[in-house]
């Protein structure tokens, strides 16, 4: 982990000035430590040798108090000033990253799994505040402090300050260097640990096919085994990680421990004042405790630093769709031509999409079919502009013969042109016109009332009006009325159609829906192109592949892709596993 | 032991402190090694005081020689005894942790699926795996800062009292104070702050949630940037909040080093007065001073320490509901003997799930005699699942249900599931090989077995041709295999079980067309002459079943076999019809060659 990763100040632009004000809190606390040794030292001294008088140090004791209601209020203000950084960097972090989210589309969210993205763009980024309120003044403090410190040593006794300045740098060489020899057997231990971690989860969530199968009880002795097998495997890793505190505790106390018996053995011979060596003795800790307190602070800082690291990467990734034409070619009138293209995603082996060629005529309605995992919604979010082609492209070759790659026009206007209803449409909170309206802000009520009997939610229908009883204002989405997927899908679809846009891509619309309403969509899909609009329609049923003027087929790659058969828990468990997974165990601060 | 800590009626807290009963010794020793390694930085500081004072004087050097080797010993010890401290307490937290995840699952194993209907859902399942291991942060962070703090606490009060009582006093008072009072600052300010943004923070997550989760239709529909803009308004008002908060936030640290300097303070204004009246001797006084220093050192843990208690109570009320969520199947006190007879019977059965939910089954009459199979089909929501938990237990029923004409409820659960096999619609594929998932049905099977059944369900060519045979990984629920090889990988399972009675719920569930015909076809052949009940809600493949039993809200709408079904021409034929030319249709079109002019056939 590097202590201060320079993309934050970049992204984060609120760190430079935090930046600035821990290092004046810095200055003015190492003058406090230093105030405060030379004073106490001074009272302990009169006391001790002159048996002085309270009254008589009552100057003396003033200043000491104001010393330490002045560090009170440093150590007061460098938390405050942290948290009200961190406040600003997690929401220009937060900003950007949604921002950079949105842009980079619903592929790469599917991919990165939206549902860690938002606990990352809430809760997790949280982890921030130990971040700026503790590690990063403590780093800034773990060089001021001591340098200070030093040098004021150094005015009462150079021996010490030598015995200082060596073995200080000592601390962080020998962290170093433990940190490198140990680094690979630690990573070794750490992937065997988060697969123990799987496992408990795994086997958890398989518990009721344990018990069909009657493998559930003997299943005890099992995690105990995995618990007792997770317990050798942490001590491992332990053993190894605490080596470093070890060496910081030994090498400070020892090193207080010296030049407090180097400074007896010189006031025995006299060579060394008692408030000098009282003075020096005060300091001595002060030079290596903001250094012990980094080491303390590592583990919670580790968590932002991970944390503002996920962000950061998320703001790197480049993005799939990058043109700046907005001259946008009549579609009406405009084939789409599909050429050679190659679409793969990081996370699988073979290619979604290999070497397809296809043309999409205007004003017909072309369906894609084909199994599943043979690329057809990918087919999809290549002409939303969702993926980039790694091999070939889509072109827009207009009658008279000119061409424009879909890769140089810039996305926003390209999907202006475009109508599409995804695999798993989602309806946001809100009424059910708001849901309609989404693409189409302008449309009328009876636009509105229109797209939704066009979808099969007719609203003069009384069966409709029993599942939307405020018809148009009827609350849907969270914290309104519970719609069946297939009533989500067909608002979805309302959506869709309501929006006036020559190029309409469906995805599975009849996917849920029984069969009534399954001929209202073939009706639609007619209707979209009597209007003369271009449709592109994936379909497994069979209704509406007969209403399409071009079938097309796409083959799988491979032999064993795995199928996207959309199962939303299992997403939710893979993810539970990773998250679990990444905190199997925690070290005491 | 364990097992009975998590039961019973005391507080999810102190369940989870008696969990740590077991380790208590290697903890106390723990605590003891942590307060050690405080108070030799304490014992440091002092003995360095004691020692610079009297060298002043003048003494001959022997007479510091003790001091002189306590100073170095105090230096060495510090972190000797932290790093024996650490490796103590985290070993004995995670035997603690096996034992309470033992007891966790053994309760799970009871529950399981019904009584965790509530918690299925993945992210309740890591949150649950997550309180289980935040029990260890009830002995690091919670326990052993509270101990330490008590022994070194202790200690430096104890030391400094016999120099000088009035010294011993004030360090008293301020670490009491240091020890509750930061601590409850530090709390408060932390949950006042998250009070205060908590709807902001609400509110944002759902924004974001709905931005994410809806991007293809937002992107689609050019809503995007608006509800970018909605997420940007709440997130400065959050922004705002937190701001505003973060001038709390260091309250506990200002308070904190305000103390430890008021023990010093305080230190100063006791034994200058004590010296000059002869009450301490002078050598001390810098003892006396300089131990409070390093005595505020003992309870700085604590603070984190109440954060940690908010945190770990929280994790042992989930744990706690989760645990005395009530049996959902009664055991029979008496357990009879597995019957000779087969035959299944349900008279009036009805069922519900959990103990307040609606009933889903009500009145149900079925005969499932020995060597026949039935099919029980319906959309969802018919209770089509609820039977086949009522028939492997899972369920508890109202009405009769008879094996062999004992009732179910009076039989062992697992002896009704040793002859009712189920395989389940979302049968879990373990993170595992291809043959250690077959084997859970069969833990004694051979390789030959194992391929035997497996071609058996049509998966001998997929084995062959995966690098490691029957020993390759079929990665996290499955996921290196397709939705068909999984279904089938799940058949086969249930296959290799044997039992004698199979039920098999929405075999054909997530597959597309195609395939699902595939293992329909298959599913005939595989399971003739064993007593089979298939729940479906698709129905072309069923045709051959002896009888068909069509389930609508929860009552039989319609049973006889398929050729009398479709005479009737009721709900099951009309379903059916549907199915066929949507069938039909799609086998015409691919004869066509999948693409043709519309024009041609609609003038």
């Amino acid at each position: 982990m590097r202590p201060l990763d320079p993309r934050l100040l970049r992204h984060a632009q609120s760190t430079k000035r935090f930046l600035v004000m821990t290092v004046v809190i810095g200055v003015l606390t190492a003058a406090m430590v230093i105030v405060q040794a030379f004073v106490l030292a001074r009272i302990i001294v009169a006391g001790f040798q002159q048996e002085a008088s309270l009254a008589s140090q009552r100057g003396p004791i003033l200043v000491l108090a104001a010393v330490v209601i002045a560090r009170a209020v440093l150590a007061w203000a460098t938390e405050a000033a942290g948290h009200a950084s961190s406040a600003q960097a997690k929401s220009e972090l937060r900003s950007a990253v949604l921002a950079h989210s949105v842009r980079l589309g619903p592929v790469w969210l599917a991919g990165t799994r939206s549902g860690e993205l938002t606990t990352l763009c809430t809760r997790g980024v949280d982890a921030l505040d130990g971040y700026y309120a503790r590690y990063l003044p403590q780093l800034v403090l773990a060089i001021i402090v001591p340098v200070s410190v030093i040098i004021a040593i150094a005015t009462q006794d150079l021996l010490s300050a030598v015995l200082v300045a060596v073995t200080l740098p000592l601390i962080p060489l020998f962290m170093a260097l433990i940190g490198r020899f140990t680094r690979r057997q630690v990573d070794r231990q750490w992937s065997s640990l988060s697969a123990l971690s799987g496992h408990f989860l795994d086997v958890v969530a398989g518990l009721p096919t344990l018990k069909a199968f009657g493998r559930a009880k003997s299943q005890t002795t099992s995690i105990a085994q995995v618990g007792d097998e997770y317990r050798r495997t942490t001590m491992g890793v332990l053993r190894v990680s605490f080596l470093s505190s070890l060496v910081l505790e030994l090498l400070a106390m020892l090193s207080v421990a010296v030049i407090a018996v180097a400074i007896g053995l010189r006031l025995v011979n006299g060579s060394l004042l008692l408030t000098a060596g009282l003075t020096v003795l005060l300091l001595a800790p002060e030079a290596y405790l903001p250094i012990r307190l980094v080491g303390q602070y590592f583990h919670a800082a580790a968590e932002g630093v991970g944390a503002a690291e996920r962000m950061l990467t998320v703001l790197e990734t480049p993005l799939p769709m990058t043109g700046l034409r907005l001259d946008i070619p009549d579609l009406r009138s405009t084939e789409i031509v599909v050429a050679n293209v190659t679409v793969g995603y990081p996370d699988r082996p073979t290619p979604a999409l290999h070497d397809q060629s296809l043309v999409i005529g205007p004003g017909l309605v072309t369906a894609i079919a084909g199994d599943n995992g043979a690329g057809k919604s990918t087919l999809m979010a290549l002409l939303m502009g969702f993926v980039a082609p790694v091999a070939g492209g889509v072109d827009l070759r207009h009658p008279d013969g000119s061409t424009v790659c879909l890769a140089d026009l810039d996305p926003d206007a390209w999907r202006s042109q475009v109508a599409y209803l995804p695999q798993s449409p989602y309806l946001g909170a809100g009424s059910v016109a708001d849901a309609v309206r989404l693409g189409s802000p302008a449309a009328t009520d009876g636009d509105v009332r229109r797209a939704l009997a066009a979808a099969g939610l007719d609203l003069a229908d009384a069966d409709v009006l029993r599942t939307l009883p405020a018809g148009l204002d009827t609350l849907v989405g969270e914290g309104g009325v519970g719609l069946s997927a297939g009533q989500v899908r067909r608002v979805a679809l309302a959506r869709t159609l309501c929006r006036d846009a020559p190029l309409v891509l469906l995805d599975e619309p009849t996917s849920a829906l029984d069969g009534t309403t399954e001929r209202v969509v073939v009706e639609a899909v007619a209707a979209l192109r009597r209007a003369g609009r271009t449709v592109v329609v994936v379909a497994h049923r069979p209704a509406l592949l007969l209403a399409a003027d071009v079938v097309i087929l796409l083959e799988p790659i491979g032999p064993a892709e795995p199928a996207d058969d959309g199962d939303p828990e299992v997403d939710a468990l893979a993810l539970g596993a990773n998250a679990a997974s990444a905190a199997p165990w925690t070290e005491r601060a | 032991m364990t097992r009975a800590a998590w039961t019973g009626t005391r507080s999810p807290f102190r369940r989870a402190l008696a969990s740590l009963q077991p380790v208590r010794g290697e903890l106390v020793g723990a605590a003891l090694l942590g307060a050690s390694a405080t108070l030799c930085a304490i014992g440091l500081l002092g003995v360095s005081g004691w020692l610079i004072s009297r060298a002043s004087q003048m003494p001959p050097v022997l007479t510091l020689g003790v001091a002189i080797v306590a100073v170095r010993a105090f230096g060495l010890g510090r972190g000797f005894f932290r790093y024996a401290e650490r490796l103590v307490s985290h070993d004995a937290v995670f035997r603690a942790l096996t034992d309470v995840r033992v007891a966790v699952w053994s309760r799970l194993e009871v529950l399981a699926p019904q009584g965790l209907a509530g918690f299925r859902r993945g992210d309740l399942l890591a949150r649950m795996v997550a309180d289980v291991d935040s029990v260890q942060d009830l002995a690091l962070r919670v326990v052993l800062p509270i101990s330490t703090a008590v022994l070194a606490g202790g200690v430096s009060v104890a030391v400094t009292w016999w120099l000088l009582p009035a010294a011993g006093a004030v360090l008293a008072v301020v670490l009491l104070l240091g020890a509750t009072v930061v601590p409850w600052v530090t709390a408060a300010s932390g949950g006042l702050a998250e009070t205060h943004s908590a709807r902001a923070r609400g509110e944002l997550s759902a924004q974001v949630r709905e931005l994410l989760h809806g991007a293809p239709d937002l992107i689609a529909c050019g809503a995007a940037p608006a509800a970018l803009a909605a997420a940007t308004v709440t997130d400065d008002a959050l922004t705002g909040l937190s701001r505003r908060s973060a001038w709390t936030a260091g309250l506990g640290s200002g308070l904190g080093v305000l103390l430890a300097g008021t023990a010093v303070i305080g230190a100063l204004v006791a034994a200058l007065p004590a010296v000059t009246d002869g009450r301490l001797d002078g050598v001390n006084l810098a003892v006396v001073v300089l131990l409070p220093l390093a005595a505020y050192e003992s309870i700085v843990g604590l603070p984190a320490a109440a954060l940690a208690f908010v945190r770990v109570r929280a994790s042992a009320e989930r744990l706690a509901e989760i645990v005395d969520t009530p049996d959902p199947v009664g055991e029979p006190t008496n357990a009879g003997l597995l019957p000779a007879g087969r035959d299944l019977r349900l008279r009036g059965v009805t069922a519900r799930w959990g103990a307040t939910g609606d009933q889903v089954l009500l009145g149900i009459d079925l005969d499932l005699a020995a060597g026949s199979r039935t099919a029980v089909v319906g959309t969802s929501g018919a209770g089509k699942s609820t039977l086949v938990s009522v028939l492997v237990r899972f369920v508890d029923y109202a009405g009769s249900v008879t094996l062999g004409g004992m009732e179910l409820r009076d039989l062992e659960a697992d002896d009704v599931r040793s002859l009712v096999g189920l395989c389940a619609q979302d049968a879990h594929v373990f993170d595992s090989t291809v043959a250690e998932n077959l084997r859970l049905a069969s833990p004694g099977a051979d390789d030959a077995i194992l391929l035997d059944v497996l071609a058996r369900v049509g998966l001998a060519d997929l084995v062959g041709s995966l690098p490691q045979g029957l020993d390759s990984p079929v990665g996290e629920h499955g996921s290196r295999l397709s939705g068909g090889q999984r279904r089938r990988l799940v058949l086969a399972r249930s296959l290799l079980a044997d039992p004698e009675i199979l039920v098999l719920d929405e075999p054909t569930e997530h597959l597309d067309e195609e395939t699902a015909a595939e293992l329909s076809a298959d599913l005939l052949d595989l399971t003739r002459g064993r007593t089979t009940l298939i729940v479906s809600h698709r129905l072309r493949g069923l045709e051959a079943m002896d009888e068909i039993v069509v389930l609508e809200g929860g009552v039989i709408a319609e049973r006889g076999d398929h050729a009398a079904l479709l005479a009737r021409n009721q709900v099951y034929a009309g379903r059916w019809w549907q199915e066929h030319e949507q069938h039909e249709a799609l086998a015409l079109a691919a004869q066509r060659g999948w693409s043709r002019d519309h024009k041609d056939e609609n003038p």
